[in-house]
């Protein structure tokens, strides 16, 4: 596995940072009204091979809330996400460039373990992707790995609640997880997720093989964590972004003639969700949300 | 350009459905071909079984799997060549399964993607198509010249585990690759390394697909005959061919049919001969059977 570092303009907090939850240490903040930021992101490009897939994305994700990210397919939405818990680091060609910054510190530092961030930053899928065991097994696997020294039945009990699952699975939990259908194994795979007590779920489109039921419960799951996590989504559906999240950005395609003519995903526009929805700056903001473009 | 009505469109699908004759004749006729050459090789091997098991049956009896080769066409045995075979066969999985799993596994989770890793790759996959007697010089020269190790049980198990050491390691690859990407990236975004992936849910979930290739991959080097007679499986020594005993000499089942074959009595080159193979095919369904039950049983289930 290829470890793409970037050298850190400033020296990194020491690594205890990423082990630590809400209350380590903490960044400047640069506007003292505003949450907690636990993602700075400045002038991050993420390039596959040579051909940059997004560039120069500055942006800040905050405590607490639920951030989403929309734009046309193939704007690199998925790619940006990836980059927040290094999971392109899987993708040998991946190259990341810019800094990133978790509680203000240097995500992809040298020293940085990417297991590390993994475990403080967790991921659900598009598709969901239950491992081929039981449904205890599922949600118990991540805790173990991690050596979380637990009551398993008890957390995996709390998880299954969590992420509103328990109540159709209690009876079968040694039942496997193709069983399930897929909107429930999308909620397993939430379980799963907040098993391991992450700072930050990930959230690529979790919906989009879900019917609305299975949607709706989705969301209301999401209101309910961002309680005790951050959320960051990825979604095609601009209702589900207006309805669950606080912050909307708006990323689109771009043409860059000075670099082959090849296109490249850009931030376009950052802010308050109704500031996106209601009153966007910009008018490519305007004609993607009203749906005249994309 | 014709207006696209429902009227027309239907008409046209309607009108589709009316093959032209032509071409259902030459479907047909093609069909037919490839049923005909499907046939050709069941043909065969019905036939060959048919003589065998006529030849053989009537010497298939419990005396002769427990006893020791003899002059005698009555009295002999291939009880030498059974613990033979049986030993190689536990020995091979020995050496052969942790040492082609643990490559197939390098290979497909660990290896970094540069020249000298493709170059390994198109060795394997050019080993699996080396003839069997190429291994059994190999094996000559490596373990029983070089090492020692003499005309031995060990030197023939570890020639046969060079041979199917390719095999071993190509299936085992193809079914971890069958498991989806999803289920690796699902574990390392829970903080698991790896190593922990692998071992805990990709391996476990490949395990039946490996399975299945490594006892193929045995039931072939059951059947070899050039490369242990290479490193020197006697035929009728009353080796005791305890799987333990790895430095004794040893049989196989078939150098023992390649002896009774070359015995100038009928009864042996035709009757006995057959007897000993009908063993050796019980012995190679067996294992084909348990490599089908197993995939069939653990069909993927994502
Ligand atoms: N593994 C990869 N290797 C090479 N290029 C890739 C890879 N993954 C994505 N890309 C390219 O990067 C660009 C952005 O892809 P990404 O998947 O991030 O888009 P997206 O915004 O998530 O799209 P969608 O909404 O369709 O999921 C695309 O042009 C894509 O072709
Ligand atoms: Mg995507």
């Amino acid at each position: 596995m290829e470890r793409t570092a970037v050298p850190a303009p400033v020296p990194a907090p020491p690594a205890e940072v990423l082990r630590v939850r809400h209350e380590g240490s903490v960044a400047p903040v640069p506007d003292p009204a505003e949450a907690l930021a636990v993602f700075d992101v400045r002038d991050l490009s993420v390039c596959y091979g040579d051909r940059p897939a997004i560039r120069d994305v500055t942006m800040q994700i905050r405590q607490g809330e639920i951030t989403a990210l929309i734009g046309p397919s193939g704007c690199g939405k998925s790619t940006l996400l990836r980059s927040f818990n290094r999971m392109n680091d899987l993708i040998p060609s991946a190259r990341v460039e810019g800094t990133l910054r978790y509680y203000g510190q240097d995500l992809y530092a040298r020293d940085v373990d990417p297991v590390v961030v993994r475990r403080r930053i967790g991921m659900v899928f598009q598709k969901p992707n239950p491992f081929p065991k039981s449904i205890y097994d599922n949600v118990a696997f991540g805790p173990k790995v991690n050596g979380m020294d637990v009551d398993l039945d008890g957390l995996v009990e709390t998880s299954l609640r969590r992420a509103a699952l328990w109540d159709e699975v209690r009876t079968k939990l040694t039942a496997s997880a193709y069983s399930l259908s897929g909107g429930q194994q999308q909620r397993l795979c939430i379980a799963r997720a907040i098993a391991v007590n992450p700072d930050v779920i990930l959230m690529d489109e979790p919906c989009s093989a879900l019917d609305p039921i299975a949607t709706a419960r989705i969301e209301d799951l999401m209101r309910e964590l961002q309680e005790s996590y951050t959320i960051v989504i990825v979604t095609h559906n601009m209702q589900q972004a207006a309805r669950v999240s606080d912050r909307t950005a708006f990323i689109t395609t771009e043409v860059d003639s000075d670099a082959g003519d090849h296109r490249s995903g850009r931030l376009v526009e950052f802010d308050r969700t109704e500031q996106i929805f209601r009153n966007p700056q910009h008018s490519r903001t305007e004609d993607y949300v009203t749906g005249r473009f994309g | 350009m014709t207006m696209h009505t429902p009227q027309v469109s239907a008409r046209r699908a309607v009108a589709a459905l009316d093959a032209p004759t032509s071409r259902g004749f030459r479907e047909r006729a093609f069909a037919g071909l490839l049923f005909a050459a499907t046939i050709v090789g069941v043909l065969v091997l019905a036939v060959l079984l048919v003589d065998v098991v006529v030849d053989g049956v009537g010497r298939l009896r419990p005396e002769f799997l427990g006893r020791y080769a003899s002059r005698f066409p009555d009295r002999t045995g291939i009880r030498a060549g059974l613990t033979g075979s049986l030993s190689l066969l536990v020995l091979v999985a020995l050496v052969a399964f942790p040492l082609g799993v643990g490559a197939a596994i390098y290979l497909e989770e660990f290896a970094p993607d540069n020249r000298f890793t493709r170059l390994m790759e198109a060795n394997i996959a050019n080993l699996a198509g080396v003839p069997s007697v190429v291994y059994g010089l190999l094996g000559a020269a490596v373990f029983v010249y070089i090492l020692q190790m003499g005309r031995s049980l060990i030197s023939g198990a570890l020639t046969l585990s060079l041979l199917v050491l390719p095999v071993v390691i190509v299936a085992g690859r193809e079914a971890l690759r069958a498991v989806p990407r999803g289920i690796r990236d699902g574990g390392l975004a829970l903080g698991a390394t790896p190593w922990q992936v692998t071992a805990r849910q990709v391996l476990p979930a490949a395990l039946p697909g490996i399975m299945t290739g490594v006892i193929l991959a045995l039931s072939r080097a059951v059947g070899e005959t050039a490369p242990v007679l290479l490193v020197g499986a006697l035929f009728s020594r009353r080796a005791s061919n305890e799987p333990w005993s790895v430095l004794e000499s040893f049989s196989a089942l078939p150098v023992e049919i390649f002896n009774f074959v070359s015995r100038p009595q009928e009864a042996f080159k035709v009757e006995v001969a057959s007897a000993a193979i009908l063993v050796l095919l019980a012995l190679l369904l067996v294992m084909n059977s348990v490599a089908i039950l197993l995939r069939n049983r653990f069909q993927r289930r994502w």
